[in-house]
């Protein structure tokens, strides 16, 4: 497991000075449909994004609480990482980015049919984010909007 | 942070009707978080499927939090993630 005691000096101190936040009451929806025949997307928070054709992340941390939407043809390998955190072993993601945004993996759990589709567009994020207050009311809506849009059943969020 | 991140944005999904699971990086967050599905990994920061490459060892971890999806609610819902 993770342990703040792996951070840099100045993020442990931040962390035990942080007030984290707690969602109250708890949402809840329920499945409507077998995972075998469901349509799932993922989320990652490490930025990643697709160099030449989205906008990246900018360099301060908790900056750009925008998303980058990542189509389901994507090439992983091909992805930019755009987290600004240095709190993470940011090259286990360069070696792998299926670590971040396991769209590989996804793509063998359709082959052996244990979900039944993979959503069209994957949602990718810097979460490196203090504030969250603009994330949670401006753009998590739009989030939630676009995977209405594409009929998603499900969907795994991936921190890094 | 991210494990809070995903987590907030994983609650306004899940109001919107889409049920969500989420892997969490540090225990102690996702249980002051109360996000409505959480998967506390035994993972280092930027490792949150495991090792690289490990494809095997990934789908593992996707499966437990498939497996997640079809517990019954009402959240949250909190497991440590058992190989």
């Amino acid at each position: 497991m993770a342990e703040f005691s792996e951070l840099p000096l100045t993020y442990r101190l931040m962390m035990k000075a942080y007030r984290w936040r707690t969602i109250s009451p708890t949402p809840w929806a329920s499945m409507r449909m077998p995972v075998a025949q469901s349509r799932v997307a993922l989320v990652t928070s490490a930025g990643l994004y697709r160099p030449g054709v989205d906008r990246d992340f900018g360099s301060r941390e908790g900056e750009d609480v925008t998303v980058r939407l990542l189509p389901s043809d994507t090439d992983v390998t091909t992805l930019a990482i755009g987290q600004t955190s240095n709190s993470f072993d940011r090259g286990a993601i360069e070696h792998d980015r299926n670590l971040a945004l396991p769209l590989d993996r996804l793509r063998s759990l359709l082959v052996t049919r244990e979900i039944g589709s993979i959503a069209p567009h994957h949602v990718s994020f810097n979460g490196s984010i203090i504030a969250p207050g603009r994330f949670v009311r401006d753009i998590a809506p739009q989030v939630a909007d676009v995977l209405r849009a594409d009929q998603v059943d499900a969907v795994l969020f991936v921190p890094v | 942070m991210c494990t809070q991140s995903v987590g907030l944005l994983a609650a306004e999904v899940e109001r919107a009707g889409i049920p969500t699971a989420c892997i969490a990086l540090i225990r102690s967050v996702a249980e002051t978080l109360r996000a409505p599905r959480m998967l506390s990994v035994p993972f280092q920061f930027g490792h949150p499927l495991g090792a690289p490459h490990d494809s095997e060892g990934q789908l593992r971890v996707l499966r437990s939090l498939l497996a997640l999806l079809l517990e019954r609610g009402p959240g949250p819902i909190l497991r440590d993630y058992a190989p």
